[in-house]
Protein backbone atom coordinates (compact mmCIF):
# COMPACT_ATOMS: atom_id res chain seq x y z
CA UNK A 1 0.00 0.00 0.00
CA UNK A 2 1.17 3.32 -0.54
CA UNK A 3 2.13 5.29 2.24
CA UNK A 4 2.74 9.19 1.04
CA UNK A 5 -0.78 10.01 -0.71
CA UNK A 6 -3.28 8.11 2.01
CA UNK A 7 -3.36 11.30 4.38
CA UNK A 8 -3.99 14.84 3.51
CA UNK A 9 -0.99 17.45 3.47
CA UNK A 10 -0.64 19.11 7.12
CA UNK A 11 -1.84 22.31 6.24
CA UNK A 12 -5.01 20.86 4.43
CA UNK A 13 -5.82 19.22 7.99
CA UNK A 14 -5.42 21.71 10.30
CA UNK A 15 -6.79 24.11 7.97
CA UNK A 16 -9.81 21.30 7.70
CA UNK A 17 -10.48 20.87 11.45
CA UNK A 18 -9.74 24.70 12.30
CA UNK A 19 -12.76 25.34 9.81
CA UNK A 20 -15.05 22.72 11.14
CA UNK A 21 -15.23 24.46 14.25
CA UNK A 22 -15.24 27.68 12.95
CA UNK A 23 -18.59 26.51 10.29
CA UNK A 24 -20.22 24.37 12.94
CA UNK A 25 -20.25 27.48 15.81
CA UNK A 26 -20.88 29.86 12.91
CA UNK A 27 -24.50 27.32 12.26
CA UNK A 28 -24.97 28.05 16.25
CA UNK A 29 -24.04 31.77 16.81
CA UNK A 30 -26.32 32.42 13.32
CA UNK A 31 -29.67 30.42 14.77
CA UNK A 32 -28.62 31.81 18.10
CA UNK A 33 -28.80 35.30 17.46
CA UNK A 34 -31.83 35.29 15.17
CA UNK A 35 -33.74 33.78 17.84
CA UNK A 36 -32.62 35.98 20.67
CA UNK A 37 -33.78 39.18 22.43
CA UNK A 38 -31.36 38.77 25.27
CA UNK A 39 -27.67 40.46 24.87
CA UNK A 40 -26.46 37.38 23.34
CA UNK A 41 -27.93 39.10 19.80
CA UNK A 42 -25.44 41.86 20.56
CA UNK A 43 -22.61 39.32 21.60
CA UNK A 44 -23.31 36.51 18.63
CA UNK A 45 -23.77 39.40 16.10
CA UNK A 46 -20.60 40.97 17.07
CA UNK A 47 -18.75 37.65 16.60
CA UNK A 48 -21.16 36.52 13.46
CA UNK A 49 -19.47 38.63 10.65
CA UNK A 50 -16.06 39.06 11.29
CA UNK A 51 -15.81 34.99 11.77
CA UNK A 52 -17.76 34.85 8.21
CA UNK A 53 -15.10 36.54 7.02
CA UNK A 54 -12.13 34.77 8.30
CA UNK A 55 -14.44 31.22 6.89
CA UNK A 56 -14.43 33.10 3.67
CA UNK A 57 -10.60 33.62 3.67
CA UNK A 58 -9.61 30.60 4.76
CA UNK A 59 -12.04 28.30 2.66
CA UNK A 60 -10.44 30.35 -0.49
CA UNK A 61 -7.15 29.46 0.69
CA UNK A 62 -8.30 25.70 1.23
CA UNK A 63 -9.91 25.93 -2.19
CA UNK A 64 -5.93 26.86 -3.84
CA UNK A 65 -4.49 24.51 -1.52
CA UNK A 66 -6.93 21.58 -2.76
CA UNK A 67 -6.16 22.70 -6.31
CA UNK A 68 -2.29 22.12 -5.93
CA UNK A 69 -2.48 19.13 -3.55
CA UNK A 70 -5.06 16.70 -4.61
CA UNK A 71 -6.34 14.83 -1.88
CA UNK A 72 -5.80 11.37 -1.10
CA UNK A 73 -8.05 8.79 -3.32
CA UNK A 74 -10.96 7.62 -1.70
CA UNK A 75 -11.03 3.96 -1.08
CA UNK A 76 -10.75 1.70 -3.97
CA UNK A 77 -13.57 -0.48 -2.94
CA UNK A 78 -15.93 2.74 -2.32
CA UNK A 79 -19.14 1.80 -3.95
CA UNK A 80 -19.83 3.87 -7.14
CA UNK A 81 -22.83 5.15 -5.39
CA UNK A 82 -20.70 6.51 -2.69
CA UNK A 83 -17.92 7.56 -4.14
CA UNK A 84 -20.44 9.83 -6.13
CA UNK A 85 -22.06 11.16 -2.83
CA UNK A 86 -18.72 11.96 -1.61
CA UNK A 87 -17.71 13.93 -4.55
CA UNK A 88 -21.07 15.59 -4.21
CA UNK A 89 -21.06 16.60 -1.00
CA UNK A 90 -17.32 18.02 -0.49
CA UNK A 91 -18.41 19.87 -3.38
CA UNK A 92 -21.50 21.29 -2.11
CA UNK A 93 -18.96 22.15 1.01
CA UNK A 94 -17.20 24.36 -0.63
CA UNK A 95 -19.64 25.77 -2.33
CA UNK A 96 -21.72 26.46 0.62
CA UNK A 97 -18.65 28.11 2.92
CA UNK A 98 -18.00 30.00 -0.23
CA UNK A 99 -21.18 31.21 -0.87
CA UNK A 100 -22.67 31.86 2.95
CA UNK A 101 -20.23 34.97 3.74
CA UNK A 102 -20.40 36.24 0.64
CA UNK A 103 -24.20 36.25 0.97
CA UNK A 104 -24.24 37.59 4.52
CA UNK A 105 -21.93 40.41 3.20
CA UNK A 106 -24.21 40.99 -0.13
CA UNK A 107 -27.44 40.76 2.22
CA UNK A 108 -25.57 44.05 4.49
CA UNK A 109 -24.91 45.62 1.98
CA UNK A 110 -28.66 45.65 0.19
CA UNK A 111 -29.85 46.48 3.29
CA UNK A 112 -27.52 49.83 3.95
CA UNK A 113 -25.78 48.59 6.75
CA UNK A 114 -22.17 49.76 6.97
CA UNK A 115 -20.70 46.79 7.10
CA UNK A 116 -18.59 46.36 10.48
CA UNK A 117 -15.80 43.82 11.59
CA UNK A 118 -15.23 45.68 14.81
CA UNK A 119 -16.18 48.93 16.25
CA UNK A 120 -13.84 50.62 13.62
CA UNK A 121 -13.19 48.04 10.73
CA UNK A 122 -15.44 48.23 7.82
CA UNK A 123 -15.74 46.30 4.58
CA UNK A 124 -17.27 48.40 1.25
CA UNK A 125 -20.64 47.41 0.06
CA UNK A 126 -20.66 44.45 -2.90
CA UNK A 127 -23.69 45.10 -4.16
CA UNK A 128 -25.67 48.74 -4.28
CA UNK A 129 -28.59 49.15 -1.21
CA UNK A 130 -31.92 47.46 -2.52
CA UNK A 131 -34.94 47.04 -0.20
CA UNK A 132 -35.42 43.54 -2.82
CA UNK A 133 -32.42 42.48 -2.82
CA UNK A 134 -31.94 42.58 0.72
CA UNK A 135 -35.15 40.50 1.08
CA UNK A 136 -34.01 37.76 -1.34
CA UNK A 137 -30.66 37.75 0.19
CA UNK A 138 -31.66 37.75 3.81
CA UNK A 139 -33.96 34.56 2.92
CA UNK A 140 -31.32 32.62 1.25
CA UNK A 141 -28.32 33.21 3.67
CA UNK A 142 -30.82 31.43 6.18
CA UNK A 143 -32.13 28.56 3.46
CA UNK A 144 -28.22 28.36 2.24
CA UNK A 145 -27.41 27.70 6.46
CA UNK A 146 -30.13 24.96 6.71
CA UNK A 147 -28.52 23.37 3.36
CA UNK A 148 -24.68 23.98 5.08
CA UNK A 149 -26.02 22.15 7.90
CA UNK A 150 -27.75 19.04 6.88
CA UNK A 151 -24.28 18.51 3.92
CA UNK A 152 -22.05 18.92 7.64
CA UNK A 153 -24.42 16.00 9.15
CA UNK A 154 -24.18 13.98 6.29
CA UNK A 155 -20.46 15.08 6.38
CA UNK A 156 -20.54 14.04 10.18
CA UNK A 157 -22.38 10.47 9.33
CA UNK A 158 -20.36 9.22 6.63
CA UNK A 159 -16.79 10.12 8.55
CA UNK A 160 -18.42 8.08 11.56
CA UNK A 161 -19.69 5.36 8.86
CA UNK A 162 -16.09 4.90 7.16
CA UNK A 163 -14.89 5.20 10.74
CA UNK A 164 -16.82 2.91 12.33
CA UNK A 165 -18.73 0.61 9.98
CA UNK A 166 -16.19 0.44 7.37
CA UNK A 167 -13.22 0.73 9.14
CA UNK A 168 -11.64 2.18 6.07
CA UNK A 169 -8.54 4.82 5.87
CA UNK A 170 -11.00 8.18 5.15
CA UNK A 171 -11.01 9.51 8.68
CA UNK A 172 -7.01 8.87 9.34
CA UNK A 173 -6.30 10.65 6.52
CA UNK A 174 -7.92 13.21 7.62
CA UNK A 175 -6.73 12.66 11.13
CA UNK A 176 -3.11 12.03 10.05
CA UNK A 177 -3.06 9.04 11.76
CA UNK A 178 -1.86 6.31 9.21
CA UNK A 179 -3.82 3.39 8.94
CA UNK A 180 -2.40 0.13 10.52
CA UNK A 181 -4.06 -3.25 9.77
CA UNK A 182 -3.46 -4.54 12.86
CA UNK A 183 -5.13 -1.60 14.95
CA UNK A 184 -8.50 -2.46 13.84
CA UNK A 185 -10.48 -3.68 15.89
CA UNK A 186 -8.49 -3.25 19.41
CA UNK B 1 -6.33 -11.14 19.32
CA UNK B 2 -8.40 -8.22 17.84
CA UNK B 3 -10.13 -8.53 14.61
CA UNK B 4 -8.38 -7.27 12.03
CA UNK B 5 -11.40 -6.58 9.56
CA UNK B 6 -14.77 -5.33 10.33
CA UNK B 7 -16.71 -7.62 8.51
CA UNK B 8 -15.88 -10.18 11.05
CA UNK B 9 -17.43 -7.85 14.12
CA UNK B 10 -19.85 -8.94 16.11
CA UNK B 11 -23.44 -8.11 15.15
CA UNK B 12 -23.85 -6.52 18.64
CA UNK B 13 -20.83 -4.09 17.44
CA UNK B 14 -21.60 -3.62 14.39
CA UNK B 15 -25.48 -2.35 15.45
CA UNK B 16 -23.63 -0.28 17.75
CA UNK B 17 -21.49 1.21 15.14
CA UNK B 18 -24.55 2.23 12.84
CA UNK B 19 -26.33 3.67 16.09
CA UNK B 20 -23.24 6.20 16.24
CA UNK B 21 -23.37 6.98 12.73
CA UNK B 22 -26.91 8.04 13.05
CA UNK B 23 -27.20 9.68 16.74
CA UNK B 24 -24.20 11.61 16.50
CA UNK B 25 -25.55 13.78 13.72
CA UNK B 26 -28.83 13.14 15.33
CA UNK B 27 -27.58 14.73 18.05
CA UNK B 28 -26.25 18.19 16.51
CA UNK B 29 -29.47 18.86 14.75
CA UNK B 30 -31.09 18.18 18.08
CA UNK B 31 -28.81 20.94 19.67
CA UNK B 32 -29.21 23.27 16.77
CA UNK B 33 -32.92 23.00 17.22
CA UNK B 34 -32.74 23.85 20.48
CA UNK B 35 -30.56 26.94 19.90
CA UNK B 36 -32.69 27.86 17.57
CA UNK B 37 -35.79 27.91 19.88
CA UNK B 38 -37.90 25.71 18.02
CA UNK B 39 -37.93 23.03 21.33
CA UNK B 40 -38.82 26.31 23.47
CA UNK B 41 -42.27 27.57 22.06
CA UNK B 42 -41.88 29.66 25.47
CA UNK B 43 -38.72 31.59 24.73
CA UNK B 44 -39.22 35.30 23.48
CA UNK B 45 -38.18 35.87 20.23
CA UNK B 46 -38.11 38.38 17.61
CA UNK B 47 -40.24 36.79 16.12
CA UNK B 48 -42.71 36.26 18.98
CA UNK B 49 -42.61 40.37 19.42
CA UNK B 50 -43.46 41.34 15.98
CA UNK B 51 -46.25 38.79 15.94
CA UNK B 52 -47.63 40.06 18.55
CA UNK B 53 -47.72 43.56 17.23
CA UNK B 54 -49.28 41.72 14.51
CA UNK B 55 -52.32 40.06 16.30
CA UNK B 56 -52.66 43.71 17.92
CA UNK B 57 -53.47 45.72 15.18
CA UNK B 58 -53.52 43.03 11.91
CA UNK B 59 -51.09 42.94 9.24
CA UNK B 60 -50.36 46.13 7.17
CA UNK B 61 -48.04 44.89 4.43
CA UNK B 62 -44.88 47.30 3.53
CA UNK B 63 -44.81 49.04 6.51
CA UNK B 64 -42.87 48.95 9.86
CA UNK B 65 -44.64 46.84 12.25
CA UNK B 66 -44.62 49.78 15.22
CA UNK B 67 -44.24 53.42 14.30
CA UNK B 68 -45.65 52.47 10.98
CA UNK B 69 -46.76 55.88 10.10
CA UNK B 70 -44.60 58.22 9.25
CA UNK B 71 -42.58 60.55 6.81
CA UNK B 72 -39.16 60.80 5.74
CA UNK B 73 -36.52 63.74 6.53
CA UNK B 74 -33.35 64.66 5.41
CA UNK B 75 -31.04 67.45 6.50
CA UNK B 76 -27.72 67.51 8.27
CA UNK B 77 -26.06 67.66 11.69
CA UNK B 78 -23.42 70.78 12.39
CA UNK B 79 -21.02 69.77 14.86
CA UNK B 80 -19.94 72.25 17.62
CA UNK B 81 -17.10 69.86 18.47
CA UNK B 82 -18.00 69.73 22.11
CA UNK B 83 -18.75 65.86 21.82
CA UNK B 84 -15.48 65.10 20.61
CA UNK B 85 -13.20 65.05 24.23
CA UNK B 86 -16.27 62.73 25.00
CA UNK B 87 -16.18 60.41 21.86
CA UNK B 88 -13.65 59.80 18.65
CA UNK B 89 -17.18 59.48 16.51
CA UNK B 90 -16.16 61.30 13.28
CA UNK B 91 -19.76 63.24 13.84
CA UNK B 92 -18.93 65.15 17.05
CA UNK B 93 -15.68 66.16 15.49
CA UNK B 94 -15.46 70.20 15.45
CA UNK B 95 -17.11 71.58 12.81
CA UNK B 96 -17.96 68.27 10.99
CA UNK B 97 -20.98 68.24 9.00
CA UNK B 98 -22.46 65.20 9.02
CA UNK B 99 -25.47 64.80 6.52
CA UNK B 100 -28.41 62.86 8.20
CA UNK B 101 -31.52 60.95 6.98
CA UNK B 102 -34.24 60.86 9.19
CA UNK B 103 -38.07 60.04 9.90
CA UNK B 104 -40.87 61.29 12.22
CA UNK B 105 -43.34 58.75 13.33
CA UNK B 106 -45.98 57.70 15.89
CA UNK B 107 -45.76 54.94 17.26
CA UNK B 108 -48.45 52.19 16.39
CA UNK B 109 -49.13 49.44 13.94
CA UNK B 110 -51.33 51.14 12.03
CA UNK B 111 -50.18 53.62 9.36
CA UNK B 112 -54.12 54.98 9.08
CA UNK B 113 -54.06 56.20 12.45
CA UNK B 114 -54.91 59.56 13.47
CA UNK B 115 -52.15 61.95 14.74
CA UNK B 116 -53.94 63.10 18.00
CA UNK B 117 -54.69 59.21 18.57
CA UNK B 118 -51.34 58.88 20.43
CA UNK B 119 -49.68 61.37 22.98
CA UNK B 120 -46.05 60.16 21.66
CA UNK B 121 -44.11 61.29 18.76
CA UNK B 122 -40.69 59.88 17.65
CA UNK B 123 -37.87 60.62 15.50
CA UNK B 124 -35.52 58.19 14.14
CA UNK B 125 -31.81 59.21 12.16
CA UNK B 126 -29.02 57.91 10.27
CA UNK B 127 -26.28 60.08 10.57
CA UNK B 128 -23.66 58.62 7.46
CA UNK B 129 -20.53 60.23 8.36
CA UNK B 130 -17.39 60.97 6.47
CA UNK B 131 -15.50 57.74 6.54
CA UNK B 132 -18.69 55.60 5.67
CA UNK B 133 -19.67 54.51 9.38
CA UNK B 134 -23.31 55.38 9.94
CA UNK B 135 -25.26 56.54 13.44
CA UNK B 136 -28.73 55.55 13.97
CA UNK B 137 -30.77 56.24 16.37
CA UNK B 138 -34.88 56.02 17.42
CA UNK B 139 -35.77 58.61 19.90
CA UNK B 140 -39.25 59.26 21.43
CA UNK B 141 -40.85 62.33 22.64
CA UNK B 142 -41.05 61.09 26.09
CA UNK B 143 -38.23 61.02 29.07
CA UNK B 144 -38.52 58.05 30.11
CA UNK B 145 -39.99 54.23 28.60
CA UNK B 146 -42.54 52.56 30.10
CA UNK B 147 -40.59 49.45 30.70
CA UNK B 148 -37.17 48.19 31.32
CA UNK B 149 -36.87 44.66 29.72
CA UNK B 150 -38.54 42.89 26.58
CA UNK B 151 -39.84 40.46 28.74
CA UNK B 152 -41.84 43.53 30.17
CA UNK B 153 -42.12 44.99 26.62
CA UNK B 154 -43.73 41.86 25.50
CA UNK B 155 -45.96 41.51 28.06
CA UNK B 156 -47.32 44.53 27.52
CA UNK B 157 -48.23 44.73 24.04
CA UNK B 158 -49.81 41.22 25.41
CA UNK B 159 -52.45 43.22 27.44
CA UNK B 160 -52.80 45.77 24.45
CA UNK B 161 -54.28 42.90 22.86
CA UNK B 162 -57.48 44.07 22.02
CA UNK B 163 -60.26 41.77 23.21
CA UNK B 164 -62.01 40.49 20.02
CA UNK B 165 -65.41 41.10 21.33
CA UNK B 166 -64.95 44.55 21.77
CA UNK B 167 -62.27 45.29 19.80
CA UNK B 168 -60.55 47.46 22.50
CA UNK B 169 -58.28 45.95 24.40
CA UNK B 170 -59.41 44.69 27.74
CA UNK B 171 -58.58 47.53 30.58
CA UNK B 172 -58.56 44.55 33.85
CA UNK B 173 -55.73 43.35 31.59
CA UNK B 174 -54.03 46.90 31.54
CA UNK B 175 -54.70 47.23 34.80
CA UNK B 176 -52.82 43.73 36.13
CA UNK B 177 -50.47 44.67 33.60
CA UNK B 178 -49.41 48.07 35.70
CA UNK B 179 -50.15 46.71 38.94
CA UNK B 180 -47.38 44.12 38.13
CA UNK B 181 -44.95 46.24 36.42
CA UNK B 182 -44.06 49.37 39.24
CA UNK B 183 -41.50 51.05 36.80
CA UNK B 184 -43.67 51.77 34.61
CA UNK B 185 -44.81 54.42 36.78
CA UNK B 186 -42.88 57.64 35.40
CA UNK B 187 -44.16 56.95 32.10
CA UNK B 188 -47.75 56.77 32.94
CA UNK B 189 -47.61 59.93 35.28
CA UNK B 190 -45.88 61.40 32.36
CA UNK B 191 -48.81 60.01 30.05
CA UNK B 192 -51.08 61.26 32.17
CA UNK B 193 -50.36 65.08 31.08
CA UNK B 194 -48.89 64.86 27.49
CA UNK B 195 -51.28 66.14 24.96
CA UNK B 196 -50.80 64.72 21.45
CA UNK B 197 -48.46 68.04 19.85
CA UNK B 198 -49.52 69.78 16.37
CA UNK B 199 -46.18 69.61 15.19
CA UNK B 200 -43.31 67.35 14.86
CA UNK B 201 -41.01 70.87 15.22
CA UNK B 202 -41.88 71.55 18.76
CA UNK B 203 -41.11 67.98 20.73
CA UNK B 204 -38.02 67.33 21.95
CA UNK B 205 -36.81 63.52 21.55
CA UNK B 206 -35.27 61.44 23.91
CA UNK B 207 -33.15 58.66 23.08
CA UNK B 208 -34.26 56.71 25.77
CA UNK B 209 -31.40 54.07 26.13
CA UNK B 210 -27.71 54.51 27.43
CA UNK B 211 -25.29 54.12 25.33
CA UNK B 212 -21.14 54.47 25.94
CA UNK B 213 -18.60 56.88 24.28
CA UNK B 214 -15.10 56.21 23.60
CA UNK B 215 -12.92 59.47 24.42
CA UNK B 216 -9.62 59.75 22.15
CA UNK B 217 -7.91 59.41 25.72
CA UNK B 218 -9.79 55.80 25.77
CA UNK B 219 -11.93 57.02 28.35
CA UNK B 220 -15.75 55.70 28.52
CA UNK B 221 -18.38 57.47 29.45
CA UNK B 222 -22.33 56.34 29.90
CA UNK B 223 -24.08 58.98 28.09
CA UNK B 224 -27.70 59.48 27.29
CA UNK B 225 -28.46 61.83 24.17
CA UNK B 226 -31.83 63.93 23.08
CA UNK B 227 -32.78 66.70 20.90
CA UNK B 228 -34.14 69.86 21.75
CA UNK B 229 -36.59 71.81 19.69
CA UNK B 230 -35.91 75.22 18.66
CA UNK B 231 -39.49 76.23 17.93
CA UNK B 232 -41.93 76.49 20.81
CA UNK B 233 -45.46 74.86 20.80
CA UNK B 234 -47.39 77.56 19.87
CA UNK B 235 -50.86 76.00 17.82
CA UNK B 236 -52.92 73.72 18.58
CA UNK B 237 -53.98 70.40 15.92
CA UNK B 238 -56.84 71.13 13.49
CA UNK B 239 -59.73 69.15 14.77
CA UNK B 240 -60.49 68.05 10.79
CA UNK B 241 -57.13 66.58 9.25
CA UNK B 242 -55.84 63.44 10.72
CA UNK B 243 -52.91 63.81 8.97
CA UNK B 244 -51.97 67.09 10.09
CA UNK B 245 -48.66 66.22 11.50
CA UNK B 246 -47.13 65.99 7.74
CA UNK B 247 -49.35 68.75 6.78
CA UNK B 248 -47.78 70.97 8.77
CA UNK B 249 -44.44 70.19 8.77
CA UNK B 250 -44.24 70.36 4.84
CA UNK B 251 -45.94 73.85 5.74
CA UNK B 252 -43.13 75.00 7.92
CA UNK B 253 -40.37 73.43 5.75
CA UNK B 254 -41.45 75.30 3.38
CA UNK B 255 -40.57 78.31 5.32
CA UNK B 256 -37.14 77.39 5.86
CA UNK B 257 -35.31 74.41 7.60
CA UNK B 258 -36.11 73.29 11.63
CA UNK B 259 -33.21 73.06 14.43
CA UNK B 260 -32.78 70.84 17.67
CA UNK B 261 -29.76 70.83 19.85
CA UNK B 262 -28.38 67.53 20.39
CA UNK B 263 -27.42 67.11 24.11
CA UNK B 264 -25.39 64.36 25.39
CA UNK B 265 -25.91 63.93 29.12
CA UNK B 266 -22.94 62.48 31.30
CA UNK B 267 -23.84 59.35 33.62
CA UNK B 268 -22.35 60.14 37.25
CA UNK B 269 -20.68 56.35 38.82
CA UNK B 270 -24.12 54.71 39.91
CA UNK B 271 -26.76 55.97 37.11
CA UNK B 272 -28.58 53.51 35.79
CA UNK B 273 -27.57 52.49 32.45
CA UNK B 274 -29.69 49.23 32.06
CA UNK B 275 -32.96 50.72 33.18
CA UNK B 276 -34.82 52.95 30.35
CA UNK B 277 -37.42 53.71 33.07
CA UNK B 278 -35.24 55.88 34.93
CA UNK B 279 -34.18 59.31 34.16
CA UNK B 280 -30.56 60.46 35.56
CA UNK B 281 -30.71 63.64 37.95
CA UNK B 282 -31.13 66.68 36.44
CA UNK B 283 -27.62 68.22 37.71
CA UNK B 284 -25.79 65.58 34.88
CA UNK B 285 -23.45 67.53 33.06
CA UNK B 286 -25.13 67.90 29.32
CA UNK B 287 -23.06 69.40 26.57
CA UNK B 288 -24.47 70.98 23.55
CA UNK B 289 -23.21 68.18 20.89
CA UNK B 290 -24.07 70.70 17.90
CA UNK B 291 -26.99 71.20 15.82
CA UNK B 292 -29.51 68.79 13.58
CA UNK B 293 -30.91 70.75 10.95
CA UNK B 294 -33.81 69.04 9.03
CA UNK B 295 -34.41 71.19 5.46
CA UNK B 296 -36.67 68.50 3.65
CA UNK B 297 -39.12 66.12 3.67
CA UNK B 298 -40.65 63.07 1.68
CA UNK B 299 -43.79 60.60 1.82
CA UNK B 300 -42.52 57.37 3.43
CA UNK B 301 -44.00 55.14 0.77
CA UNK B 302 -40.89 56.78 -2.21
CA UNK B 303 -38.57 58.48 0.17
CA UNK B 304 -35.40 57.54 1.46
CA UNK B 305 -36.32 56.37 4.78
CA UNK B 306 -38.46 53.49 3.61
CA UNK B 307 -35.74 50.91 3.25
CA UNK B 308 -33.39 52.20 6.53
CA UNK B 309 -34.15 50.06 9.42
CA UNK B 310 -33.46 52.15 12.09
CA UNK B 311 -31.76 49.65 14.51
CA UNK B 312 -30.18 51.54 17.34
CA UNK B 313 -27.07 49.40 17.39
CA UNK B 314 -26.01 50.58 14.49
CA UNK B 315 -23.34 52.62 15.94
CA UNK B 316 -19.88 54.67 14.75
CA UNK B 317 -16.86 54.31 16.49
CA UNK B 318 -16.68 56.14 19.43
CA UNK B 319 -20.52 55.20 20.37
CA UNK B 320 -21.46 51.31 21.67
CA UNK B 321 -24.80 50.06 23.58
CA UNK B 322 -24.57 49.96 26.93
CA UNK B 323 -25.86 47.04 29.31
CA UNK B 324 -29.35 48.06 28.87
CA UNK B 325 -31.15 44.88 27.89
CA UNK B 326 -33.77 46.87 25.45
CA UNK B 327 -31.02 47.76 22.71
CA UNK B 328 -30.42 44.07 21.36
CA UNK B 329 -33.93 43.27 21.97
CA UNK B 330 -34.53 46.32 19.15
CA UNK B 331 -32.19 45.64 17.01
CA UNK B 332 -33.29 41.93 16.81
CA UNK B 333 -37.25 43.03 16.50
CA UNK B 334 -36.15 45.23 13.91
CA UNK B 335 -34.50 43.61 12.08
CA UNK B 336 -37.46 40.92 11.64
CA UNK B 337 -39.82 43.19 11.18
CA UNK B 338 -37.26 44.96 8.13
CA UNK B 339 -37.29 41.47 6.78
CA UNK B 340 -40.87 40.87 6.92
CA UNK B 341 -41.74 44.55 5.28
CA UNK B 342 -38.80 43.91 2.84
CA UNK B 343 -40.09 40.49 1.59
CA UNK B 344 -43.61 41.87 1.35
CA UNK B 345 -42.22 45.05 -0.71
CA UNK B 346 -40.61 42.22 -3.10
CA UNK B 347 -43.46 39.91 -3.01
CA UNK B 348 -41.95 37.04 -2.12
CA UNK B 349 -43.88 33.87 -1.59
CA UNK B 350 -45.11 33.68 1.63
CA UNK B 351 -45.42 37.06 2.71
CA UNK B 352 -48.03 39.12 3.41
CA UNK B 353 -49.85 40.54 0.22
CA UNK B 354 -49.43 44.58 -0.25
CA UNK B 355 -52.86 45.12 -0.51
CA UNK B 356 -54.78 47.96 -3.33
CA UNK B 357 -55.91 49.51 -0.75
CA UNK B 358 -52.62 50.40 0.99
CA UNK B 359 -50.78 51.37 -1.57
CA UNK B 360 -52.10 54.85 -2.10
CA UNK B 361 -51.59 57.80 -0.13
CA UNK B 362 -51.07 55.10 2.36
CA UNK B 363 -48.13 57.30 4.13
CA UNK B 364 -49.08 60.63 4.54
Amino acid sequence: MKTTSEVFTLPARVLHWLMAAMILAMLFIGVGMVASVSERHAWLLGIHKPLGIAILVLALLRLAMRLRHPPPPLPVDLPAMQRLAAHASHGLLYALMIAMPLVGWAMLSAGGYPVMLGEALQLPAIVPANATAFAILRHLHSWLAMALLLTFLAHLAAALYHSLVRRDGVLPSMLGTRKRPWQNGS
Amino acid sequence: MPDPHASRATPARRWGSWALVFAIPAACALAFAHVGGWLSPQRLTPRRIIDQFEHNAGVHAGYRRNHAKGVCIAGYFQSSGKAAPYSVAQVFAPEQRTPVTGRFAIPGSNPYAPDGSVPIRSMALRFTQENGQQWRTGMNSMPVFAVATPQAFFEQLQAGQPDPATGKPDPAKLAAFFAAHPETAAFRAWAKTAKPSASFATDGYWGLDAFVFTGPDGAKHAVRWRVTPQVADDTSAPANNPDYLATDLRRRLAHGPLRWQLQVTLAQPGDPTNDATKTWPADRPSIDAGTLVIDSEQPQDSGPCRDINYDPTVLPDGIAISDDPLLPARSAAYADSYLRRTSEEAHLPGSARVSAKTQPEAMR
